[in-house]
């Protein structure tokens, strides 16, 4: 057992960890903003907005690997631009990769965000503006705190969801140990190989790992519904 | 001196009204407003307090709020408001609730004491009753020493008792304060406790302005006692017919003749009045 435990990459996990959580973080930095723009936004632009933050859910992920990869590579005027002004190439590179996952993964931290703000008493936000605080005051200080479900399910889903992802990463990064070879890739490589036993091993570990997660989730959730019950 | 003449189109539940008001009010007023749903009497407070846009001209002293230029936004104007679902900040205490508005401690000290709330302070407000909610909330309205203080129906979701004593601290609370207060209520007794005026808005427009007395009172003429109700029941017995109406809180029997019983239909609203006789006045238990 311990032989074989020694022979295991883990590389690819590391990897996975790693892109999940700085993606997680820039979500959360843009997701933020937008997320309550679109829940108190009367504006016509709206649906469209929604939309567009809505479509990687729908998307095959070759569709989206497509149009990154078309979009950052040298022969596009955003890839040469960076590659000449920065010397920053954007395909076949973890900062690609952070790229691709930022756009697949937005609505999994915007939609939880967004309906969060939504279910918020909207006497309690205009108490805030009365009371003499901006719009982003009131976010920080009064929306916020009081959606720490939703709050929660968004970061740990959006991680998860970053964690899981396969066909972008595959078409945007392609499979270069320590740089793009993430666990999903990993495990795609291996049956190819017909290395069973090293896939079972990795997919065992990502789907134990998933459901700690989401365990976890629901077990925080059921709690703070709990104790914010009596609150209307 | 509170200078109100506003305009707005409102989608109510019978199509588009036309909500037209223009008021003067006498700084420290305690203005009752007054009205059934549907009239308008929360998108005027609304629109006093800049959540929602209208036509027309606020000054407020003499300072504009708006007029056809600009709207002053809601964190401009010194309001406080008193919402009928209290909308604390559920993540903050007690304390921490007056002084996000503040940070007054002084003040937020003087506020709970006067309240009764000082022993609740660390408290959040999910452990807290329906009259401590509202306390805290009319505290919280007043952290910003406002101008104007606004309430929309604070009462209407307590018991009789509890609205009684919240009553008193409103009261108290706008004099020390100095405030002009407009508040929505539908509660006579309330009414006439507190206000020194009475608008009443229908459709949008104001049908009636006076003293609680002028308005409130119905009885006319040499009527020594006149109520409005609602005839929930007529009953034929032997011969006569009993009325059942619903007054208040109660229900009272009057008998009829045949022929009153036959001009009325149920669930009509009635006016109640008597003339010849002495009223005996008891304390109730």
């Amino acid at each position: 057992m311990n032989q074989l435990f020694s022979t295991i990459e883990f590389g690819p996990f590391f990897l996975s960890f790693k892109l999940a959580g700085i993606t997680t973080l820039i979500l959360f930095a843009i997701a933020l903003p937008l997320a309550w723009y679109l829940s108190q936004t009367r504006s016509k632009l709206k649906p469209f907005l929604e939309a567009f933050t809505a479509l990687p859910i729908v998307l095959p992920p070759s569709v989206l690997g497509f149009y990154i990869l078309w979009a950052l590579s040298y022969n596009s005027p955003i890839g040469s631009f960076f590659e000449e002004t920065f010397g920053i190439k954007l395909v076949f590179n973890f900062t690609g990769l952070v790229i691709a996952s930022c756009f697949y993964s937005l609505p999994f931290m915007v939609q939880p965000l967004q309906s969060g703000f939504e279910s918020l008493n909207n006497n309690m936000l205009e108490a805030a503006y009365i009371s003499g605080k901006s719009k982003w005051m009131t976010m920080i200080k009064v929306a916020l705190p009081n959606i720490k479900p939703a709050l929660m399910t968004a970061i740990i889903v959006t991680f998860a969801h970053t964690v899981g992802e396969f066909g972008v990463v595959l078409m945007v990064g392609g499979s270069i140990p320590e740089e793009t070879k993430v666990a999903s890739v990993a495990i795609y490589e291996m049956v190819e190989i017909m290395d069973y036993t090293t896939a079972h091993i990795y997919s065992a570990i990502m789907v134990i790992i998933s459901f700690m997660v989401l365990l976890g989730v629901y077990i925080f959730n059921r709690k703070q519904s709990k104790k914010l019950g009596g609150i209307s | 001196m509170i200078h109100i003449d506003i305009c707005k189109t409102l989608h109510g539940s019978i199509g588009e009204m036309e909500l037209m008001v223009d008021l003067n009010i006498q700084e420290g007023d305690f203005i009752a407003l007054a009205g059934q749903s549907g009239s308008g009497k929360t998108t005027l407070l609304r629109i006093i307090a800049g959540l929602e846009e209208a036509k027309g001209i606020l000054r407020v002293e003499n300072e504009v709020w708006m007029d056809a230029k600009k709207s002053l936004p809601p964190q401009k104007r010194k309001i406080g408001f008193v919402f009928q679902d209290y909308a604390l900040f559920p993540n903050m205490t007690i304390l921490e609730n007056l002084l996000f508005v503040q940070k007054d401690k002084a003040l937020a000290d003087h506020l709970l004491e006067i309240t009764g709330l000082s022993e609740l302070k660390n408290r959040f407000p999910f452990t807290l009753s329906g009259g401590q909610k509202q306390r805290v909330s009319l505290c919280r309205a007043m952290m910003n020493r406002p101008k104007i203080l606004l309430m929309d129906e604070p009462l209407s979701a307590l018991d009789p008792q509890m609205r009684t004593k919240l009553q008193q601290e409103i009261l108290s609370l706008h004099k020390e304060f100095g405030t002009t207060t407009i508040m929505v209520s539908h509660d006579p007794s309330e009414i006439y406790r507190l206000a020194n005026r009475v608008v009443v808005l229908d459709q949008g427009r104001i049908i009636q302005d006076g003293t609680p007395k002028n308005v409130l009172l119905k009885t006319s003429g040499s009527q020594k006692f006149s109520f409005e109700g609602e005839l929930l029941d007529i009953i034929k017995v032997d011969v006569i017919m009993i009325a059942i109406v619903s007054i208040g809180q109660q229900l009272v029997e009057v008998v009829l003749s045949q022929e009153e019983a036959a001009n009325l239909t149920i669930g009509q609203k009635v006016t109640l009045s008597t003339k010849a006789f002495a009223p005996i006045l008891k304390e109730s238990h």
